[in-house]
């Protein structure tokens, strides 16, 4: 077990000094900062002072490792846009991004792990087959064009939702769906597969022959096994909704972190940048080895190892 | 004492899709107290006769049976919920899977537990209690700590006995075992088949035993019926069976054992060259022609069922004088 963790672990550092070389590399590579933070009535002179404030006229190695020293202390640098720590600025925003993601992963477990399960239990019968048709649908359905559609449905015409912000807890419904529906198909796909496989097991048959309720043997019995795979899943897919945060905030104008990122990025304030894709794929790398744990937990032959 | 019959099965058919017929009119009695042995090789049917009596088919077996009852309940008209409040409390099976038949996730204690929990009015701890002492039967030592035990911390050995005692938790009138002796030593195996003697004197269990042990058939069976390609070709009081084997079949099995009666422990059905084949709906002949050293003509029509003895039958053209000192 604690072998098993170790390796994960290390796993996982190597993991986040490759996500922090990208990251660094590629704002650098999007141009001459100093260039389009000083703005376009600037003189030469102006760009080289602010070249030289931010640091920016050091060799690309001794940048690098000043900003990993600072963001390991937690100092992820000044926003040009806002004049402010950028940590500041994801602290802010992150309840709102948290809980819109958890919001959409629950509604797509939700789901996702019911119709899985129906899906696997009818196998190869109409009712499997619809839904995995629903699963196909779903995967080829735009989010941003989903959520516009709910947003004239639900918000528009029915006004059961509001359209957009997060003054009432409503305010999350809409979004979180939209998140959940990317998610939805490859969990259901998933729980189904994972279900498939337990239903025909040895151990299944030794249930039944036992006797045991139906209600029993799927869902203590089989669903205990098709489970692991899932919650490895379940994590990876809440990374991808932080991440995928950053269209659905801007489509329902939430203020969180993808907002900031979609901001960012559009105005070239390259610290923020840098810091949001660190700070996304850090509690995604957290996420991935939280489910491992989680794995661990749930698996008595890994428990032991 | 007549003997009062437990499980009676007639004319059971099992399809396996359009080509494949794995149980061909399969009929045998399981009474009260009493011991019937199947036995032959593998591929002829046994474990799907078990499964299917059982009502355990996989997804895709089709069953069909003029006859199945159970201590006097037909079998064929329950529903899967009326056959689940049966199964695992007045019949049980064991399975030939020792390594695969428990759930990974799972301690042993739960398992066992859950049996019982499910049947009978009883606390976690007296379920706990009674695997325990379950366990302890069937020879393990430190029931306590197995029972905290996962199956992977289990050799095969063991969980073939935690698959045994698990069956007797709720203790059962009929017992289907398939082969749940083969990976245990001789001294455990000698000590199970103690265990479940003393279950049959004291409950009257029933035991269908699926074996390819003639040793162990030859100790316990009260009658054996021999099965190949999906027909009992041969049924009998296991002593008639050993004195007076009529089926060409039985007695290629039986070919390797020098004198009848006396069979070594651990014995092994005798080898017939050729595999057992795979027949589908509407077959007609005897389905061991092709291997048969007695085979002709007739051999490819309807084949009667004969008697060779009181309660003594056998499948197979030939008279039941035919001469002894020819082997298959
Ligand atoms: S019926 Fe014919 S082929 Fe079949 S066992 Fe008898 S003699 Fe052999």
């Amino acid at each position: 077990m604690l072998k098993f963790l170790l390796r994960r672990l290390v796993l996982a550092l190597l993991v986040l000094i490759t996500v922090l070389t990208v990251s660094f590399t590629l704002t650098r590579l999007s141009g001459d900062v100093a260039v389009s933070m000083a703005g376009p009535t600037a003189s030469q002179e102006d760009v080289e002072t602010i070249r030289r404030a931010y640091g920016l006229d050091r060799p690309l190695p001794v940048q690098f490792l000043a900003w990993v020293g600072d963001a390991a202390s937690g100092d992820l640098g000044r926003s040009y846009l806002y004049h402010a720590p950028v940590a500041g600025l994801i602290r802010d925003r992150l309840p709102i991004t948290l809980t819109l993601g958890l919001t959409g992963l629950g509604i797509a477990l939700i789901v996702a792990i019911p119709l899985g399960i129906l899906a696997a239990m009818y196998e190869a019968t109409i009712l499997d087959r619809a839904i995995m048709m629903i699963a196909v649908i779903g995967q080829a359905m735009p989010s941003f064009w989903l959520g516009l559609s709910l947003v004239i449905l639900l918000g528009l015409r029915l006004q059961w939702l509001p359209l957009s912000g997060v003054e009432t807890w409503q305010g999350y419904i809409l979004p979180g769906v939209v998140l959940a529906f990317s998610a939805i198909p490859a969990l259901m796909r998933l729980t189904r597969s994972g279900m498939v496989d337990a239903l025909s097991s040895d151990y299944i048959r030794t249930a039944r022959a036992k006797g045991l309720t139906r209600a029993r043997i799927v869902l203590h019995h089989a669903l205990r096994n098709a489970a692991m795979p899932v919650v490895a899943v379940a994590a990876v897919q809440l990374g991808f909704m932080l991440g995928g945060s950053i269209v659905i905030e801007a489509v329902f104008s939430l203020n969180g972190v993808g907002y900031l990122a979609w901001e960012s990025i559009s105005k070239n304030d390259f610290p923020v940048v840098q810091s949001v894709v660190l700070f996304l794929a850090t509690i995604y790398i957290a996420l991935t080895l939280m489910a491992d744990m989680l794995n661990a937990l749930l698996d008595p032959r890994l428990r032991s190892a | 004492m007549t003997p009062e019959p437990l499980l009676e099965v007639a004319d059971l058919r099992v399809r396996f899709g359009a080509r494949v017929e794995a149980v061909r009119g399969v009929s045998l009695t399981v009474n009260k107290g009493e011991t019937h042995c199947l036995v032959g090789e593998s591929g002829c049917g046994k474990s799907v006769t078990a499964l299917a009596t059982m009502g355990l088919l996989a997804r895709g077996a089709v069953r069909s049976s003029g006859r199945l009852r159970f201590a006097g309940q037909d079998l064929t008209n329950l529903s899967e919920r009326e056959l689940s409040k049966l199964r695992g409390d007045r019949m049980a099976m064991i399975f030939q899977e020792p390594m695969t038949s428990l759930n990974p996730a799972f301690t042993i204690g739960s398992q066992m537990a859950e049996v019982m929990q499910r049947h009978r009015k009883v606390t976690r701890a007296e379920a706990m209690e009674r695997a325990g002492f379950l366990l302890f039967k069937v020879g393990i030592t430190n029931p306590a700590l197995r029972l905290g035990q996962f199956p992977h911390q289990l050799s095969g050995g063991l969980r073939q006995r935690v698959m045994i005692a698990m069956a007797l938790m709720c203790e059962p009138e009929l017992l289907i075992a398939d082969e749940p002796t083969t990976a245990l030593d001789v001294t455990v195996q000698a000590q199970i088949l103690r265990l479940l003697a003393g279950f049959q004197r004291e409950l009257g269990l029933g035991i269908l035993l699926i074996t390819h042990d003639l040793g162990v058939v030859a100790r316990v069976a009260h009658r054996v019926s021999v099965m190949y390609a999906g027909e009992v070709v041969e049924s009998a009081p296991a002593s008639q069976l050993f004195a007076n084997p009529t089926h060409p079949y039985t007695r290629g099995l039986l070919a390797s054992v020098p004198v009848p009666g006396k069979i070594a422990r651990g014995s092994r059905l005798g080898s017939i060259p050729g595999t057992v084949p795979r027949i589908g709906p509407g077959f007609a002949g005897c389905g061991f022609r092709d291997r048969c050293g007695h085979a002709s003509e007739a051999c490819a029509g309807p084949i009667a069922v004969q008697q060779a003895g009181p309660d003594h039958i056998y499948r197979c053209q030939l008279q039941a004088s035919w001469p002894q000192d020819q082997a298959a």
